[in-house]
């Protein structure tokens, strides 16, 4: 259901490579539990029709699930969260 | 060979931008407008939930309550729109760099020479289409024609989230069926003498004698005959060579209505420091002040005069502003809006005669002065350092005009 996502601003440990790529390591979630990202699959702009933004939206593995992790166009990086999660 | 020109509409625009940043709001109808507490209430832009209900662009906040009642109204984000606004000419810089922007949400491209590449105009305008929605997430429609006029009939034929062709072999049958006012240029009181003429569709206006349409119009009729027939030739302007700045001005509607001429003079100041900011920052200087006034019974005027020495000194063009308007207001009715603008604007550089009598010196002083309240503003805030008269009334003065500054789509003739 639409109404059951919220967008979750999160604290992102990421890096920057060689070639000027952003690439986040690290989603430190609300309640300080660090998730560490084991792969990025894509990366492209796109936008959030769940959770009501736009951005780059990199679709990362973590712990073997597919999340998206969106870098906001205002600097800020959100996921989309399921509501009490 | 034919060109082929696009023209892409975001439709509601600021509304699905706000759409899309309170998902909450899906399927409800929403109207971007002032904020109502402050009395700027009317309706910048309704989605289309609320359209069918009646609601339209213009309306009071409380007329669009009435229409529909569960209504939200959210107020603007003019900054965010402008960004959105950028992502799309990004998106469009992608196919061509022919795109000249009308307003803040449609655009034309050129994108003759693409189409090798890209595939045809209307491949072109799928891929733009589908790149809006998943990259903005927001909904255009594109007109794909050979030229500027029938490109835009084209968007505006369908709506929402369409693509419509405007061909040579097709706009006898699509365009000439439309009424005659959706072409441009061909506004309400136009409208009104065409029909007077029996003249209705823009198939009619095409089938007219072009010199009954100079008898009637001018040397518009001439340029409505050529529109109607797709002789518009106009060229799609190179992206970034916007039409140089005609003129620099800011209004407002006032928190309350005015009562007193302080009352006017707080906020010409107001406007005053705005407009000469922006052209101390734009470089310019100004030679001619206008003044716009709108009484609370929506009866308003306009009055301009030329100034001796081009100026961007808020103090001159306040006290220009203000002797304007004194001279012609008589107090009749409280007055609710009030604007100032800078127009027959000159280089920062240009040089003038000084006469025997002026005292360049303390125009000089002026300057400077105005030079550190800027950077002041820059660094430490717009309130960090105001004028006296601003205190006698605070909730009048309260405004950063600055920061409002207006987008309008320019004149299609540049």
């Amino acid at each position: 259901m639409d109404v059951a996502i919220r967008k979750v601003y999160v604290n992102v440990m990421a890096e920057f490579t060689k070639d000027g790529n952003l690439m986040p390591r690290t989603i430190i979630w609300e309640d300080g539990t660090n998730y560490e990202i084991q792969r990025i699959k894509d990366c492209r702009r796109a936008a959030s029709l769940r959770a009501g933004g736009v951005g780059l939206r990199y679709t990362c593995v973590i712990g073997g699930q597919e999340k998206y992790l969106f870098y906001e166009d205002n600097n800020m990086w959100f996921v989309e969260g399921n509501t009490g999660a | 060979m034919g060109r082929t020109i696009l023209h892409s509409d975001a439709n509601c625009f600021y509304a699905s931008v706000e759409h899309l940043h309170h998902p909450e709001l899906n399927g409800k109808p929403v109207a971007v407008g002032g904020d109502p507490e402050a009395r700027h209430g009317i309706v910048l832009t309704a989605d289309y939930i609320a359209k069918k209900r009646g609601v339209k662009t213009g309306m009071a906040l409380w007329q669009a309550k009435q229409a529909c009642p569960e209504i939200t109204f959210l107020p603007p984000r003019m900054d965010l729109y402008l960004r959105f606004s950028n992502m799309a000419h990004e998106i469009y810089a992608d196919y061509t760099d022919l795109q000249e922007p009308f307003g803040i949400d449609e655009s034309w491209l050129d994108v003759t020479s693409s189409a090798t590449i890209k595939g045809d105009g209307y491949k072109i305008a799928q891929e733009i289409s589908n790149r809006m929605k998943s990259e903005l997430g927001i909904t255009v429609s594109i007109g794909v024609s050979f030229n500027k006029i029938f490109a835009k009939l084209g968007s505006d034929y369908k709506k929402p989230d369409a693509i419509t062709t405007m061909y040579q072999d097709e706009f006898q049958t699509k365009a000439w069926n439309l009424p005659a006012s959706d072409l441009l240029y061909v506004g309400r009181s136009t409208y009104q003498k065409l029909i007077r003429y029996g003249i209705h569709t823009i198939g009619d206006l095409a089938r007219t004698d072009e010199k009954i349409l100079v008898s009637m119009f001018g040397k518009m009729g001439s340029v409505l005959w050529a529109f109607a027939n797709g002789y518009d030739d106009s060229p799609v302007k190179i992206e970034d060579t916007s039409a140089p700045i005609k003129s620099i001005g800011n209004s407002t509607t006032t928190p309350r209505d005015l009562l007193t001429d302080l009352d006017v003079k707080i906020i010409i100041y107001m406007l005053s420091e705005s407009v000469a900011a922006r052209l101390r920052k734009n470089g310019f200087r100004c030679r001619v002040v206008e003044i716009s006034v709108r009484d609370n019974g929506l009866f308003s005027f306009t009055r301009q005069h030329k100034i001796t020495n081009a100026t961007n000194i808020t103090e001159e063009i306040a006290k220009e502003a203000y002797r304007i308007f004194k001279e012609n207001y008589n107090w009749e009715k409280p007055i609710r809006s009030v604007g100032v603008r800078g127009a027959d604007l000159v280089n920062d550089n240009y040089w003038e005669q000084l006469d025997l009598f002026s005292r360049p010196e303390l125009r000089e002083k002026q300057m400077k002065m105005d030079g550190t309240v800027d950077i002041l503003r820059k660094r430490f805030g717009y309130f960090i350092i105001q004028r006296g008269l601003m205190y006698q009334d605070t909730l009048l003065s309260h405004l950063d005009a600055e920061a409002n500054g207006r987008v309008h789509p320019h004149g299609y003739f540049g």
